[in-house]
């Protein structure tokens, strides 16, 4: 698969639709990268004309700003605005929900002006216009997937119906967990959490939002974030669960879907 | 003459009242003061709609059914009793008995509204009275955990309980008051559930009567006054806070958290050489980043401590403190207000000035380091709260101050830091690498 820089885009003078915004999850993170590629791959097919900005991509700034570096934060956000803004990027799409929620609600401020998406929202727009259609849903019939809303898809921007939406695209029973929507549990990653060792207590969050997954005897366990995805992997391994119930990203799925990508159930 | 004393203690009693809650409610309102300004009137037509649905309507509450009844039993007694005080404020300042009843008693529509409302106030009562039973049950009986929290010991506890308590107290008084007067008249106001009562008293003399009806009067109004009083020291104040609180709550979304500007000023001029720097005023004390102590907050932040229900939603909801680890999103709220008072207190106590007391609210038996890193920020207190608090606001701005200026920080989190600025990752990944996962 061919990935385009913006870069290869201005040298071309072309210009893409879309921005698609990585992450450093989405770049580093072996299990994440994955859910990248499936995400380029349904772009691809649908003849997207998308770029990245590949080695001029640097980190939102999200760990450091929700830890208390505003410092460090800004350092990379003013970098960002600095690289986007000389390309013109308009229109960006990411996979992460910390990305979409920094690069959407506190980059504007910062001179960072751009419509963004999350993946959720975006595969539910080519959905409903009719440019996704999956035609590869037989290993999903009889199957029961939950989904695990992101708190930064979910209640700090209100996401709940779009990855739902998606889902329902999927030939599956849609189970939902004891807590949901507004009242999602988190995964325990956010607020940086996710790179240093928890505080003393008697469970790890993961675990706790584990047992609530695994209760919905679902066979899939969706998520739409790079790093709730780690979690409840983690999560389910700690619970030997992980030949039963597999862990994937809303894109995986709809890549499958579309016959692009093939998971093993 | 019994008619003049009375009139004469009643304004007594409530001068005296009116002057320590003027005092109290000052002082709140004084404290509050002592935030960091921030704008938050704009979009004034979506700032009422909230006051109107979350306090008025109580929306949020709705999210746990069988409180949010309970609750609305004692918030619907307690708003319409108003009208009941009203008539027994103007008795007690003209010495008289009933007085709307008797300006209304031979207009029959007047008169009809009158029983009513008196009526709809005594089977209100009755719910209140059920309710705050309920109230009491689930707190000290069942024991409902989100009520039974390590930072309720002591006074937050006596607090929940006394106002529980005063409020069967001031049914008593209502009930008393009512049927006393019901019995003395043969039933000819024909309220609701006092004509029932009246039974139970029909044996009871005139004398004794008259002064269950008075014991009642009196003990509902200085109730009334007490409840006023207490009110600026008690959780219950978000019985009138909740109204503001619910104006100004931030409108952003929920996952928005502000940039610093001075902050974006400094890294601009980094990044720029060419540019000049402003001059400097020498007199400015230093810049403090994030916030330290209570007077770092925002008047918001303030102003929702003074809010807040102690009610534990937030905590109940907050992933951190659901699996043992010591962060109480209720607790930063009681521990910013506790401050709050000590600082207001230190500021009275030394003539309206304040000396630094050698505390903060960081640590000194306030907000710990150890809680403030337990959160994920994941907005669950924040979208729980009724009287829509933000815990997460103050968490955030204590955590810049740790990091900022006292560089106390997780090993992890420096090096994550380091990593970042170096990098453009958390990770120790190379930035030539960022696009590997296309080769793979
Ligand atoms: S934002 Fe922090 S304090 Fe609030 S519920 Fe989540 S983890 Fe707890
Ligand atoms: S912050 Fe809100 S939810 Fe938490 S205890 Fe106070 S009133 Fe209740």
């Amino acid at each position: 698969m061919k990935i385009r820089t913006y870069a290869e885009y201005a040298a071309a003078g072309e210009t893409p639709e879309i921005l698609f915004w990585v992450g450093c999850a989405g770049s580093f993170d072996q299990r994440a990268q994955k859910v990248t590629r499936a995400f380029a791959k349904i772009l691809h097919h649908l003849n997207i004309k998308f770029a990245v900005l590949g080695t001029e991509e640097t980190c939102t700034g999200d760990p450091a700003k929700r830890a208390g570096n505003e410092f460090v934060f800004q350092m990379l956000a003013l970098q960002n605005i600095e690289v986007m803004n000389g390309y013109g990027v308009k229109k960006i799409v990411t996979t992460c929900p910390h990305c979409f929620n920094i690069l959407k609600n506190e980059y504007p401020s910062l001179g960072g002006n751009y419509e963004v998406l999350h993946h959720a929202t975006y595969l539910q727009q080519l959905i409903d216009e009719g440019r996704i259609k999956l035609t590869d849903t037989d290993r999903f019939k009889g199957k029961r997937i939950t989904y695990h809303d992101s708190c930064y898809l979910g209640r700090a921007n209100e996401i709940y119906e779009a990855p739902r939406r998606v889902l329902e695209e999927l030939d599956a029973a849609l189970v939902e967990m004891k807590s949901c929507r507004s009242r999602g549990l988190c995964c325990g990653a956010g607020g940086a959490q996710m790179f240093k060792e928890d505080e003393p207590g008697n469970k790890r969050i993961n675990i706790a939002r584990t047992e609530e997954a695994l209760e919905t005897q679902a066979n899939i366990i969706a998520a739409a974030c790079p790093f709730c995805n780690t979690m409840l992997t983690d999560g389910v391994k700690s619970f030997e669960k992980q030949d039963q119930v597999k862990v994937f990203d809303i894109a995986e799925l709809i890549a499958a879907g579309q016959g692009l990508e093939n998971i093993v159930l | 003459m019994a008619k003049y004393f009375q009139i004469y203690l009643f304004v007594l009693l409530t001068a005296i009242a009116f002057y320590f809650a003027y005092r109290g409610y000052r002082r709140v309102y004084q404290n509050i003061c002592l935030g960091k300004p921030e704008d938050l009137t704009d979009q004034p037509l979506q700032r009422w709609k909230n006051m109107l649905l979350v306090a008025f309507g109580q929306k949020k509450m709705f999210k746990n059914v069988i409180p949010a009844v309970l609750h609305l039993f004692l918030y619907v007694g307690f708003l319409i009793t108003q009208v009941e005080l009203l008539e027994v404020f103007l008795d007690g300042i003209t010495g008289s008995h009933r007085i709307i009843y008797h300006a209304v008693e031979n207009l029959p529509v007047l008169r009809t509204l009158y029983v009513g409302l008196i009526s709809s106030i005594e089977i209100a009562s009755v719910l209140v009275f059920i309710g705050t039973v309920a109230f009491l049950w689930r707190r000290f009986v069942l024991k409902v955990p989100r009520l039974n929290k390590p930072e309720l010991k002591g006074f937050p506890i006596q607090d929940a309980a006394t106002i529980l308590i005063a409020e069967i107290y001031l049914l008593i008084c209502i009930f008393s008051m009512n049927t006393a007067d019901m019995a003395l008249h043969e039933g000819k106001y024909g309220f609701a559930v006092s004509s029932v009562l009246q039974n139970l008293f029909h044996n009871w003399s005139h004398t004794s009567l008259t002064i269950m009806e008075r014991i009642g009067w009196w003990g509902h109004y200085i109730g009334v006054l007490g409840f006023l009083v207490y009110l600026p020291y008690s959780k219950h104040l978000h019985i009138l806070l909740a109204f503001p609180n619910t104006y100004f709550a931030r409108l952003t979304p929920k996952g928005y958290v502000n940039n610093m500007p001075e902050i974006t000023r400094e890294i601009k001029l980094m990044m720029d050489p060419s540019a000049t720097p402003p001059p400097a005023d020498p007199n400015a004390p230093p810049p403090r980043f994030g916030a330290k102590d209570v007077m770092d907050l925002s008047w918001k932040n303030l102003l929702d401590a003074y809010t807040c229900t102690e009610c534990g939603r937030c905590t109940a909801a907050c992933p951190a403190n659901m699996t043992g680890k010591k962060l109480s999103p209720r607790k930063i709220m009681m521990d910013t207000r506790d401050r709050l008072e000590e600082v207001g207190a230190a500021i009275a106590a030394n003539g309206g000035v304040w000396k630094d007391d050698g505390k903060s609210l960081i640590e000194n038996g306030y907000i710990t380091i150890e809680e403030l890193r337990a959160c994920t920020t994941c907005n669950a207190c924040v979208e729980e709260c009724p009287v829509m608090i933000s815990p997460l606001d103050i968490i955030l701005q204590l955590r810049r101050n740790l990091i900022m200026e006292e560089s106390n920080a997780p090993a992890e989190w420096t090096s994550m830091f380091t990593n970042m600025e170096n990098n453009g990752a958390p990770w120790q990944f190379s930035q030539q690498d960022r696009l590997n996962w296309a080769n793979a």
